[in-house]
């Protein structure tokens, strides 16, 4: 028989317990590079809302995933990626792009950045506010892809084609973030569970 | 005209599964539900970009990277390869970062206890860009093997993380290079979760006597294939469906 000449695609092996000393070195306990990436996700000049965002991943036995590392991947405020192919423009310093470590002692993660804008989506149809996370750690054989909504966007999130592709409507629930007030400070609190009872939707992508 | 237009699907059988009981920390760190299929839209089909103003000049040599009386010990050895797509064409300009233990199989890393001692000289990581070609080098040393808690007698074979980018946030991957020949490859529970024979054969890097440097340095060569990109022929179905 003859094949096709496509290559096959490089199979994912688990990030380990030591990824932080590759992706997040100071995290390891040691300096090395003139810049970590991925601290600054939205960059100074960025428009829109400022916010934080905050959460832990719990595992099956309910636990909290102490080593886990995420990564982050957004619109601006306008929609638009910070992209050749992204949709628009960006503000200068704004990559969209973020990388987040835990707390070892407690799991608990956080970052803040700018809440992006809806995006378009297939068929011209819009995409509720959200951002991408991508969840790796020991254990996790290949990563795991999510998206966190907001839960101030009641009437976007309701018409989301994402959202609405699961079938299952009170799963659609684990994809939602809750918001409060911190001194000041928008807080959106995103848990995220890995297995177990409301385990969180998870996307083949 | 052909548009660029989705990423291929993942072949599921060429990945481990999630849950593999053989290595047991991924047991409850599996979910259970199936994961939910996405058409691809701007997210997915962007990802970050970098520039070589985000790499410092020693970044890809773990030699020099961080040394502080002189170079680490261990097999010096160069790492070098392509990153191409499914389509068999080369990813330019995409970050290459990788992690390892050093050549006693201990990391620097605040939660690793291994008796093995820590290098002054090695740090363990370095990261680098693709050139046009996609192709990318490291200078290291070869890490060692180590024990590691799952069964009691576990130890895993040489290996160096990757962790790749590609154009676009669906061909994210991190993976581990592996050296051809190590008896403890088909003993491994990490690498065993990969069902495939050939998917494993994909992660050992080929000794490359012809990169190698004479009296200084041997070579592997490692090449890398991230998802390929359809063009759509008639329309695009990103917009129009």
């Amino acid at each position: 028989m003859t094949r096709l000449e496509y290559l096959q695609e490089t199979p994912s092996q688990t990030a380990g317990p030591y990824v932080h000393i590759g992706l997040a070195p100071g995290a390891a306990g040691f300096e090395i590079y003139d810049q970590e990436l991925g601290r600054d996700i939205a960059g100074p000049n960025a428009k829109g809302e400022r916010i934080r965002v905050e959460g832990c991943v719990y595992d099956g036995t309910g636990s909290p995933v102490k080593d886990v590392l995420l990564e982050t991947w957004q619109a601006n405020s306008e929609g638009h990626y910070a992209h050749p192919e992204g949709g628009g423009p960006v503000e200068e310093g704004f990559r969209g792009w973020g990388r987040v470590i835990t707390d070892f002692a407690t799991g608990e993660w956080g970052f803040d950045t700018i809440k992006p804008g809806p995006t378009k989506g297939r068929n011209g149809r819009m995409q509720a506010p959200h951002i991408m996370l991508w969840l790796v750690a020991r254990g996790i054989n290949i990563g795991l892809n999510t998206r966190m909504y907001f839960d101030d966007e009641a009437e976007a999130n309701a018409a989301d084609p994402v959202l609405n592709l699961i079938e299952w409507e009170n799963r659609r629930a684990t994809l939602i973030a809750l918001k409060s007030d911190r001194d000041g400070t928008t807080v959106y609190r995103f848990e995220i569970r890995i297995q177990g009872e409301h385990e969180t939707v998870f996307f083949d992508i | 005209m052909k548009t660029p237009a989705e990423y291929y699907q993942r072949n599921p059988d060429r990945h481990p599964p999630a849950y593999a009981p053989g290595y047991k920390t991924s047991v409850a760190r599996s979910p259970r539900y199936a994961m939910i299929s996405l058409n691809q839209s701007a997210g997915e089909i962007t990802g970050p970009v970098f520039g070589h103003n985000d790499l410092g000049p020693l970044d890809h040599d773990l030699i020099k990277n961080y040394t502080q009386t002189g170079d680490p010990v261990g097999e010096r050895i160069i790492v070098h390869g392509r990153v191409l797509d499914e389509n068999a064409r080369p990813v330019p300009n995409t970050l290459v970062e990788v992690w390892q233990a050093n050549a006693g199989g201990r990391y620097r890393h605040k939660k690793d206890m291994y008796l093995a001692p820590i290098d002054p000289n090695f740090g363990g990581c370095g990261r680098t860009m693709t050139d046009e070609n996609g192709y990318y080098f490291f200078r290291t040393v070869k890490p060692g093997a180590y024990p590691w808690r799952n069964m009691v007698n576990n130890w895993r074979p040489a290996h160096i993380h990757f962790s790749l980018f590609g154009s676009s946030f669906s061909q994210r991957l991190i993976t581990q290079l592996y050296f051809e020949g190590d008896p403890l490859i088909p003993l491994c529970p990490i690498i065993q979760t990969i069902g495939d024979p050939d998917a494993v054969e994909a992660l050992t890097a080929k000794l490359d006597m012809n990169a190698s440097i004479p009296l200084d340095c041997i070579a592997y060569r490692f090449d890398i294939v991230l998802r390929g990109r359809r063009s759509t022929l008639f329309e695009n179905r990103l917009e129009g469906n």
